[in-house]
């Protein structure tokens, strides 16, 4: 009887699904990772409540999620500040909380930044497919029943009694993330970057870009300055392997960023987000404002070791 | 020719084998893939073939680039010699035309030809695999015979059945799960191509090799692996 009845789906709202770190060794069959797409506020999440930091949590976008408990556990929000209340009072974020059976988790509305994360002691029990319980909603396979989450969806806990010590585990205020409505992503020239007119790619980092309520998990599509290709070179290429953060450019000259849902693609990439920088792009609200700015390698290595060193001392620090 | 690296961010190289749809470019790849598997290079996270290139993906904290970028062009110096392809011809039978191939009609006027004519030539060929992507377990298939090169639809659709064979350019598919395409829908198969509860999920890997059989609807009902 490990598994107990631990959470109620009311309302999903816009998109909330079940999501770990991701399905890794699978990209030669087309299968993409998937996972949080803010992968930082997932993991900080799990670890305050206890969790091994790749463990399944809820992904909520936006706005109308609501769920209630079936039982006591220990429940952290991280990711976007959403306004979560428990039983309508505010919720601080980035803490470790106890709830009891019945009560109602709700987000009021976006304040800034786009995914929340519920993470909650012991995890959500659903089957690794693939070596992960992120859910591949557009195969429909694993997390929740191989889909988004649904009214009257019942998810398991494992264990969430044995989590409950955790409570009063909060984040530091400096390793939190700042989130904002306009943002600066810091990028790497692109495979293909040689492939733009010179005065494309000067514009690209000049101009501020707008993300377009067409974006979703698959990527961020942005609406600015039209990019075009050189005279006489191709906007589309012969196929090959991509990944969560490269900026691809299709004929209409709008870059799109993609997300951790796609393997393979055909369109050229003028640049590529940095690791370090990735969950951010999670964070890429409708209406928010794009800037790029280069970096190089060695830059790129040195802030996403940083990264790594504040999920280490969370881990470190919180850990029994 | 030497192989050309690119960067993808700081956690992927694109190692570009060749140009173009060519079963020889391919087959390097194949081998590259092979090598890196074997290998087990400190940091790589995984390697996704295409056609004439090998994203090589790792973890820029467990293998610096620039050396991870030598070793790998280190590795890709290997003769020319394929690899045996090792699986059986598959075949894989399909229903063409009618509600199963919406586009098949349409196929065949393009190119002045008969349906029946369209099948033939669909179904008497040996295709290679050259590559999985888009989506899980879609096999890019070729060469299409050159009197069926086909553009792609000129307005993609967003729904496309599961087990839908199609054509575009000089490549076949096979779409093993619903999902927007923008390919000449030509018939369903009712193989499972997919199927993530599978110790080998995808039917397909790259390299092995497939022939199209037509067959009834009413065979395709009753058709069972």
């Amino acid at each position: 009887m490990a598994a107990v009845e631990l959470l109620d789906i009311m309302t999903p709202g816009i998109l909330a699904t079940v999501q770990d770190t991701g399905r890794r060794g699978f990209g030669q069959i087309g299968v993409a990772p998937s996972g949080a797409a803010d992968s930082y506020s997932c993991r900080l999440g799990n670890l305050l409540v206890g969790n091994l930091e790749d463990a399944a949590a809820i992904e909520v976008t936006l706005m109308g999620f609501q769920a209630r408990f079936g039982c006591d556990a220990v429940a952290a929000v991280t990711g976007a500040d959403l306004q979560p209340t428990l039983n309508d009072r505010p919720l601080p974020m980035w803490t470790a909380h106890q709830v009891k059976a019945g009560d109602v988790l709700a987000f009021k509305t976006p304040v800034c930044g786009c995914r929340a994360y519920l993470a909650v002691g012991g995890g959500f029990s659903v089957p690794a497919v693939m070596g992960s319980r992120s859910t591949n909603v557009g195969a429909g396979f694993g997390g929740h029943a191989g889909r988004a989450l649904q009214p009257g969806d019942t998810l398991s806990g494992r264990h969430p009694a044995q989590y409950l010590h955790c409570r009063g585990r909060t984040i530091p205020d400096a390793l939190r993330p700042v989130h904002t409505s306009t943002w600066v992503l810091r990028v790497m020239a692109g495979p293909q970057a040689e492939q733009f007119a010179p005065s494309s790619y000067a514009r690209f980092f000049e101009a501020a870009y707008t993300v377009s309520e067409k974006s979703d998990r698959t990527g961020v599509r942005l609406e600015g300055p039209v990019l075009a290709t050189q005279p006489g070179a191709p906007d589309s290429i012969l196929s090959e392997g991509i990944l969560g953060g490269a900026i691809q450019v299709p004929g209409d000259g709008q870059p799109i960023i993609l997300l951790n849902e796609t393997v393979t693609g055909g369109y050229c990439k003028i640049a590529a987000v940095i690791a370090a920088d990735l969950p951010l792009l999670g964070q890429l609200a409708p209406g928010d404002t794009v800037r790029f700015q280069e970096t190089d390698m060695a830059t790129a290595v040195d802030l996403l070791r940083r990264v790594e060193a504040a999920v280490a001392w969370v881990r470190a620090n919180l850990a029994d | 020719m030497p192989p050309v690296i690119r960067h993808l961010g700081d956690r992927g190289l694109l190692v570009a084998l060749g140009t173009g749809i060519d079963p020889a470019v391919n087959r390097r790849v194949q081998r590259l893939h092979q090598i890196l598997a074997r290998e087990k290079l400190a940091g790589v996270v995984e390697t996704v073939p295409a056609y004439a290139s090998l994203l090589v993906v790792y973890d820029p904290l467990q293998a610096a680039p620039q050396a991870l970028k030598r070793q790998i062009a280190g590795l890709c110096d290997f003769d020319d010699a394929a690899p045996r392809e090792t699986r059986d011809v598959l075949e894989i039978p399909v229903v063409y035309g009618g509600e199963y191939g919406p586009d098949l009609d349409a196929v065949a006027a393009y190119h002045g030809l008969s349906n029946e004519e369209v099948i033939r030539l669909h179904s008497d060929t040996v295709y290679r695999v050259y590559m999985i992507g888009f989506t899980p377990g879609y096999p890019y298939m070729g060469e299409l015979p050159e009197a069926l090169e086909t553009p792609r639809r000129e307005t993609p659709r967003t729904h496309i059945p599961k087990g839908s064979v199609a054509i575009a350019q000089r490549q076949t598919g096979i779409y093993p799960v619903v999902s927007p395409g923008g390919w000449q829908i030509i018939g369903r198969t009712p193989v499972e191509l997919f199927d993530p509860q599978q110790e080998n999920p995808s039917l397909l890997v790259m390299g092995d090799q497939v022939r199209f059989r037509a067959v009834t609807a009413e065979e395709a009902h009753q058709w069972r692996p």
